[in-house]
């Protein structure tokens, strides 16, 4: 038995506890956003918000989650899941992201902006070594260009 | 659904993305996509369903009162497909752009690609082969409605004139849609002349317009083929056989409690193990647990010493004399000075993001296949002998593709969905987990060139020897596609490089090494470019001359390249910017050209080799000629995409085989580039009259000589063999050595 609250929404299911969080969102909760990458915690595709951090789905059992999950589903519908000051930021991402063209094939960005999101969260303003230093998942596409310039951008949209 | 979404995938109130069937419906039905595809969010109701379904003007078009419907037949993956191919047709049209939707067009004879001969996406060839076409279409379309109202209101048809999407007669001051009139329009033959617009007239083409599948990207809402939901399925993950050739030999349960036993079904395949259960976790955790036999097959032993002790000794056989222009025996026997240098280069996988899936349904009457790849017309050809089945009884729905870069061009996963579907007669989604993805790849093919270039007594080039010797990736994959026994890929970049060599002689020996080899990013020229640019590099050095002026002298006959390289000198500063020192480091700066896809990129790599060994890619500026740009986003990306994607494999990847069996397994022993560690990329682009060129490929070429140039540059190391990582960086004591 597993007992979570994904985007606000409490959940009880009878998944094997050791089952890493991204099945579980992805198999059992058709919550296909979150993607499947590598499994080891190195690409970061799979990356979710657990109370407010970046995390890596795929590593952690879903049984030891004790935290708040959000999803990119929960950017494409800001009701769930976000406070109304997470809200606000996660449509300036997403609105920062579109902008600036981000994504090329596109399967690495939800983690992307989950992973900026949760950058943009603690540190407002980043400088570059910082959105160097957070922004650890990888993009096969090179879209990290626009990404850097996205979260500038979403930087400068505070207001 | 979206417009802009063409596997749609709505978002239901509880934040959770599904696929309720009339969605999947609509995904599988291409044009006849229904009338809700195209509703845009109007009202539904007046007309009947019927009547909202639209009308097929052409094989590309449909319209309807509340829409036009444009039918893409290229995958996207990330290149920007469809939005450029839709903005050609759009550009004849006279529609508003944001009223058109966009839908992936089901497997068919109609979209043959005319370069490729089949239903596929790659060589850079979507917006070439569709720049006249889809525009013809548009602008067919436009006629045949004008027409329609000209019957209509019996008036002249050079009275009438088009905008917004209706027709308007300007002296009765009489407008009406393109909607009502495509029933008439339809009708109509299609016109035997069909005049396009000119470039001043052009009013998307060459214009920035957002992409459509950008915010579906952004938000998790784009439907992956791993994102592909049907009623009933069950998820399969899978071992093949270690080594190439390899089959299965027997499989142990032995380790299974009765519980996964009455969970999980195993499928045996000739050369595979799957174990299917009703998630993906279950399935390949218990594909841990059973003990598998393999029969190892002839390639076995196979090694990576093994492979390029092949591959040299290649190079002392004849082979076959590709070119041989002027008199190479001449130039080499009058040489005031011979250069000689052997080049290697390693096997290297794609690592496409989304890892190889197939969701495949198969019935005694029709297999369905819902998959992200580049070769829909592959799994025609293929899965009616696989299946018993007529090739029409195959469908293809083509979702987003996680990354593509020619590992898509293989039918391999979703031949094994359909089999693994058959044999458990329900819907599976076959995942192929990240280290089976690595193990099991067409390969970039390994290489191994020798070149000898005789030099006169001022160091001026007189004759040029260039020697291949490979594997064949079109023996395999499109074998209709050799000449003589040759593939032309193997050639590529060489046969027809631009610069003025009084004699060329090129000779192409085909050698296998027991590994499967594919379609890489720029598939030959990635290899040839690095060998042939890194030469020129060597000849400047030996003779004294700096590395553009050589190039240059030598492009008196092809003022395309000559233009983008003179820009790339500007632009980078070539002459008159010299790096700023960076203390306990060398700094250096490469330079590098190459033509291919109709398209010319110049790159320049500036990196910065510390004392300790550690390499630093500062900054690369690109200039690219596609002579017509029709979104200069999308070539900007493709650009920037393009050289990461080759500054990855010339820095660190590279394929180790042992005992006949992939030693990598994943990002961590065949890395990616981080944003950390990526260059800062300047890009311009440059248009030109030529023939429209290809974006998708052409920058991964230059990449790899700019960087080992710029290597050279800063520490007298001449790398003869990639990747960048293999090799100690740090500076050699003059005179330049060479580790190769
Ligand atoms: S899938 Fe989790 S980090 Fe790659
Ligand atoms: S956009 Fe393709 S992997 Fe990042």
């Amino acid at each position: 038995m597993v007992r979570l609250t994904i985007n606000g929404t409490p959940i009880e299911t009878d998944a094997d506890p050791e089952m890493p969080l991204l099945w579980l969102l992805r198999d059992r909760l058709d919550l296909t956003g979150t993607k499947y990458g590598c499994g080891s915690g190195l690409c970061g595709a799979c990356t979710v918000l657990i109370d407010g951090r970046a995390v890596r789905s795929c590593t952690v059992p879903a049984g030891t989650v004790t935290g708040a999950v959000v999803t990119i589903e929960a950017v494409a519908d800001a009701r769930h899941g976000f406070t109304p000051d997470q809200a606000r930021l996660a449509d300036r991402v997403r609105r920062a992201w579109i902008a600036e063209q981000v994504p090329q094939c596109g399967y690495c960005q939800p983690g992307m902006v989950l992973a900026a999101l949760a950058l943009l969260a603690v540190d407002p303003a980043p400088t570059e070594p910082a959105i160097a230093a957070a922004m650890t998942n990888l993009c096969r596409c090179g879209t990290y260009d626009r990404v850097r310039r996205a979260i500038r951008r979403a930087a400068d949209d505070r207001g | 659904m979206t417009a802009d979404d063409p596997a749609g995938c709505p978002v239901n109130l509880s934040g959770r993305t599904a696929l309720p069937p009339v969605t999947r419906r609509a995904l599988l039905a291409g044009l006849g996509a229904g009338a809700g595809a195209l509703v845009l969010g109007l009202r539904l109701g007046g007309p009947g369903a019927a009547e909202l379904r639209p009308i097929a003007l052409n094989a590309w078009l449909g319209i309807s009162p509340h829409g036009a419907v444009i039918l893409v037949d290229r995958s996207e993956m990330g290149q920007g497909v469809h939005t450029a191919l839709p903005m050609l047709l759009a550009d004849e049209l006279d529609y508003p752009w944001d009223r058109i939707a966009v839908r992936m067009a089901p497997v068919g004879p109609a979209y043959r690609n005319p370069i490729l001969g089949a239903m596929a996406t790659g060589g850079s060839t979507s917006v070439r082969a569709g720049f006249l076409p889809l525009r013809r279409a548009g602008a067919a379309a436009r006629i045949m409605l004008v027409e329609a109202a000209a019957a209509l209101w019996r008036v002249d048809p050079a009275d009438l004139v088009t905008a917004d999407g209706e027709v308007r007669h300007p002296p009765s001051e009489r407008a009406v849609g393109y909607g009502a009139l495509a029933p008439l329009a339809a009708r109509r033959p299609v016109p035997a002349t069909i005049p396009l617009r000119g470039r001043a007239d052009w009013q998307l083409i060459g214009r920035p317009i957002p992409r459509r599948d950008v915010a579906a990207k952004t938000d998790g809402r784009a439907t992956f083929g791993i994102d592909v939901r049907v009623p009933g399925m069950v998820y399969a993950a899978i071992r093949q056989c270690p080594t190439f050739g390899g089959t299965l030999a027997a499989v142990d349960t032995a380790a299974l409690t009765e519980a996964e036993r009455a969970e999980v079904r195993l499928v045996q395949l000739p050369d595979a193990v799957a174990v299917v259960a009703d998630g993906w976790w279950r399935a390949r955790r218990t594909l841990d647990r059973l003990a598998i036999r393999w029969d190892r097959g002839a390639n076995a032993s196979n090694h990576t010493d093994a492979i390029r002790a092949r591959l040299t000794a290649a190079l002392g056989r004849a082979g076959t004399r590709v070119v041989d222009r002027g008199d190479v025996d001449a130039a080499l026997a009058g040489a005031a000075r011979r250069l000689d240098a052997d080049y290697h280069l390693p096997l290297v996988a794609h690592l496409t993001p989304e890892p190889m899936t197939a969701t495949a349904e198969v019935t005694a009457e029709r297999c369905t296949l819902w998959v992200p790849t580049q070769a829909q017309s592959l799994y025609r050809e293929v899965l009616p002998d696989l299946l018993g089945l007529a090739p029409d009884a195959i469908t293809v729905n083509t979702t987003y593709l996680g990354g593509g870069f020619g590992r898509r061009f293989e039918a391999d996963f979703g031949i094994q969905a359909a089999l693994i579907a058959r044999a458990v007669g329900r819907p599976v989604q076959l995942i192929w987990d990240r280290a089976e993805d690595v193990r099991h790849d067409f390969y970039r093919p390994a290489h191994a060139g020798r070149v000898t270039v005789a030099l006169g007594a001022e160091g001026e080039i007189l004759g040029w020897h260039h020697r291949v010797a490979g594997p064949s990736i079109m023996a395999r994959a499109l074998p209709q596609m050799m000449r003589d026994d040759i593939d032309m890929t193997t050639i590529e970049g060489l046969h027809d490089q631009p610069y003025a060599l009084p004699a060329l002689r090129i000779d192409a020996i085909r050698q296998e090494v027991g590994v499967p080899v594919g379609f890489w990013r720029s598939v030959g020229h990635a290899i040839n470019a690095f060998v042939l640019e890194s030469m020129l590099d060597e000849v400047a050095h030996a003779t004294g001359r700096d590395p553009f002026a050589l190039r240059r002298a030598l492009l008196a006959g092809a003022p395309r390249h000559r233009r983008v390289l003179e820009r790339l000198a500007e632009v980078a500063g070539w002459h008159d910017r010299p790096l700023a020192p960076v203390a306990g480091a060398r700094r250096g700066r490469g330079l590098a050209l190459h033509g291919c896809f109709g398209t010319i990129v110049g790159e320049v790599c500036e990196v910065t080799v510390f004392d300790d060994g550690r390499l630093a890619v500062d900054r690369v500026v690109a200039v690219i000629d596609c002579a017509t740009v029709i979104n200069p986003e999308t070539v900007d990306g493709q650009v920037r995409g393009g050289i990461i994607f080759g500054l990855s494999a010339a820095l660190a990847q590279a394929i180790t085989i042992q005992d006949g069996a992939v030693v990598e397994t994943g990002y961590r022993d065949h890395p990616v580039l981080t944003l950390a560690d990526s260059p800062e990329i300047e890009v311009e682009l440059l248009k030109s009259d030529a023939a429209i060129g290809g974006v998708g490929e052409p920058a991964t070429p230059p990449i790899a000589p700019a960087l080992t140039n710029a290597i050279f540059a800063a520490t007298g190391r001449r790398l003869r063999s990639l990747p960048v990582a293999a090799h100690d960086v740090r500076a050699a004591a003059p005179p330049a050595g060479v580790d190769g």
